[in-house]
């Protein structure tokens, strides 16, 4: 990390962008003044910190897993079956969060020093088994996990929409510049400041002697193993560190969301999305994971209208409609992901801030 | 013990292993006609999911390239033979047997020339660039599956597709009360007789020495002057159409097809894969063997078990023998 010394305009670029990224998600309640706007700001601090700790494995050391979204499920499930069972409360989220951090952890391990020794190839195949084992078993043990319907819950009292954080002289809920304090809003900052700190909690940790090791690893595992680390018992570390990340924040998310299905907490599909983050973004640069995020979460929200028109226009010519359907913009995405691969490997982030230290 | 071994590993070692559990299974069901019918479907499905596994595995053999896209082969040929053999409905009906056959081969050769072409455009154009690159490799077969998925998705609609079958292959057999449906046996003859090909291809022929020589050491052969990377681009086309023959076949056995195929296949022929050790044509009969027996065995004893049961026996194989039950010589 040469940053800190010269700081060159493409890293200098990258910064601001991130945190003026930050700045948007801290006032977004306020600044995009309707629910759906307020839903995308908040996935988005979720999939930041998920690419985040995604970025520690594939970026930092170099180990493809498929089981990230596994350890999502985990914590969103944690959450989501203690706050229906205990019913609404801190002690409840606490509690779920807790217990799906456990099993992440024991998971994490189990698979960890099962298949850590063998190749990259084998533990991407071994991870893929394995999360596929979990949505399976998310979606038959239905009376445990309510099964493709998932579990609707409610979330600690003041989460509620009705709740009211402040009151005006009518008793009504108090605005400020014209958003309503209610508990909503104490929703949205709770995700974004636990997002926060996690995210942090990341930067932080690349940027330690630990941070360093697990980069030597990435680039020479013999090297790191001759040099006296223990690449093994270090894979296995920050295989455990990014699933108990990714645990958490699928806790957070269970309680944002007030619901947990096999839809938004384990399919394979926002594996995929998190693949994409990580690569269009820039892997193992960790500012890339909020690019990627940002970008891809908006091209989820918004991308299918623009495709929709696209669709409407080109009506009546021949299978090109089809292809411009709204469903389909991950067709897009993929096209434009193996093209990032082929000429931009280090992604968005990684791209540009090498841009600004060669000039 | 180790005159037992000794005994063991002369009368074929862990191709036993089959045995052992059809033995077991045996013992366990009680019933014999169950037992067979268990069993037929067994190896079947093994069968099955061996043709999709082969290229797969003889792919990462030779050039220790592992295509994450190789399902997208499964589910392009499931969808293909559908929509030929939907086209040949006539002929599928008709009481004539030759009609039905002609017809059951022009869908799957249609589904494997639709493999060969594809494969070829896959490794020339997808996987050429990134060889030697396992993370890039991943990430552009993993990009290559969703673009397929998709078009799979724009070209016949996210429903289900019912799949048309012969009418000869259609019904079952009865011994005594021994019930065998005829499309299993069919499946099964099948797959054998593309198991005995590859077979007498590698073990016979000049191709299949360069491709052993190959999969062993790959510089020595090429300092030798022989071109690897060209018998590299024959064996990508050579298994992806393989793959796309597995996936025809296996519309065929369920009738009623998805594009969410693909993806459950591919866990399956991971399995397998790992199970049997990557980059070994036996390995991989072996280990999808063993897959076909385990899930019709389980799914039969113990319903609840049977998601988990792949997931199982790979672990146990893995703990026993970590690279795989017969790996290739590497």
């Amino acid at each position: 990390m040469t940053q800190t010394t010269k700081s060159p305009k493409g890293a200098l670029f990258i910064k601001g962008l991130v945190l003026t990224i930050g700045a948007l998600l801290l006032f977004a309640p306020f600044l995009f003044q309707d629910t759906r706007s307020l839903e995308v700001a908040a996935r988005i601090c979720i999939f930041i910190v998920l690419v985040a700790s995604y970025d520690l494995l594939i970026g930092y050391t170099g180990i493809v897993s498929f089981a990230h979204i596994m350890f999502f499920g985990f914590g969103a499930y944690g959450a989501a079956i203690a706050l229906k069972e205990m019913g609404p409360g801190w002690d409840a989220v606490l509690l779920g969060a807790a217990g799906g951090l456990v099993v992440s952890i024991v998971v994490a391990i189990a698979v960890g020093l099962l298949s850590l020794r063998v190749k990259a190839i084998f533990f991407a195949m071994i991870t893929l088994a394995t999360a596929s084992v979990a949505l399976v078993l998310a979606s038959q043990l239905s009376g445990f996990t309510g099964g493709e319907d998932g579990i609707t819950y409610k979330a600690p009292d003041l989460f509620k929409t009705a709740n009211k954080l402040m009151v005006d002289a009518d008793g009504k809920v108090a605005r400020l510049f014209g958003v309503k304090l209610n508990g909503k809003l104490a929703a949205y900052y709770f995700v974004f400041s636990t997002c926060l700190v996690l995210f942090i909690l990341c930067l932080r940790m690349v940027a330690s002697p630990l941070g360093t090791v697990l980069k030597a690893i990435r680039e020479n595992e013999a090297r790191a193993e001759a040099i006296g680390y223990r690449v093994v018992a270090y894979r296995t570390f920050v295989f455990c560190i990014a699933a108990v990340t990714a645990s958490l924040a699928g806790s957070i998310y269970a309680v944002w969301l007030k619901y947990t299905g096999p839809d938004t907490a384990l399919s394979f599909s926002i594996m995929i999305d998190i693949l994409l983050m990580v690569v269009i973004g820039g892997m193992g640069t960790m500012y890339g994971a909020v690019i990627g995020a940002v970008l891809l979460v908006i091209a989820q929200y918004y991308l299918r209208d623009l495709m929709g028109v696209a669709s409407e226009a080109l009506h009546g010519v021949p299978f090109l409609p089809e292809l411009f359907e709204p469903d389909r913009w991950l067709l897009w995405l993929g096209i434009i992901f193996i093209l990032l691969v082929y000429f931009f490997p280090k992604g968005i982030a990684g791209t540009l801030w090498d841009k600004g230290a060669r000039s | 013990m180790n005159q037992l071994s000794q005994t063991l590993e002369r009368f074929g070692g862990v191709y036993l292993l089959p045995v052992f559990v059809a033995l077991v299974a045996f013992v366990l069901i009680g019933a014999p006609s169950s037992w067979v019918t268990l069993t037929v479907a067994g190896l079947a499905m093994g069968m099955m999911i061996f043709l999709m596994a082969s290229g797969l595995s003889l792919i990462f053999g030779l050039m220790d390239v592992l295509n994450f896209g190789h399902s997208a082969f499964i589910s392009f040929g499931a969808f293909i033979s559908a929509s030929a053999l939907a086209y040949m409905s006539g002929w599928l009906g008709s009481a004539h047997i030759g009609l039905n056959l002609l017809a059951i081969f022009l869908a799957f050769s249609a589904a494997l020339a639709f493999g060969l072409v594809a494969g070829w455009f896959f490794e020339v154009v997808i996987i050429k660039p990134v060889y030697h690159d396992h993370l890039r490799q991943i990430l552009i077969t993993m990009g290559a599956l969703i673009v397929s998925e998709q078009i799979i998705l724009a070209v016949w609609g996210g429903s289900p597709i019912t799949v048309q079958r012969p009418a000869f292959l259609e019904g079952s057999w009865l011994f005594g009360n021994v019930t065998v449906e005829i499309y299993r046996a069919f499946a099964f003859v099948l797959g054998l007789a593309v198991y005995i090909a590859l077979f007498l291809v590698l073990k016979r022929t000049r191709i299949g020495l360069l491709i052993r020589a190959g999969v062993e050491n790959r510089e020595m052969v090429e300092a030798l002057g022989f071109r690897i990377d060209r018998l590299f681009v024959g064996v990508f086309m050579v298994g992806s159409a393989l793959a796309a023959l597995g996936g025809a076949m296996w519309a065929g056995y369920e009738t009623l097809i998805t594009p969410a195929l693909g993806g459950e296949m591919m866990i399956v022929v991971f399995i397998v894969v790992i199970i049997g050790g990557l980059g070994s044509v036996e390995g991989t009969l072996l280990g999808a063997i063993m897959v076909g027996l385990m899930a019709n065995y389980i799914g039969f004893l113990a319903p609840k078990l049977a998601l988990a049961s792949n997931m199982l026996l790979m672990m146990a194989i893995l703990l026993w023998r970590p690279s795989g039950l017969k790996p290739a010589v590497k």
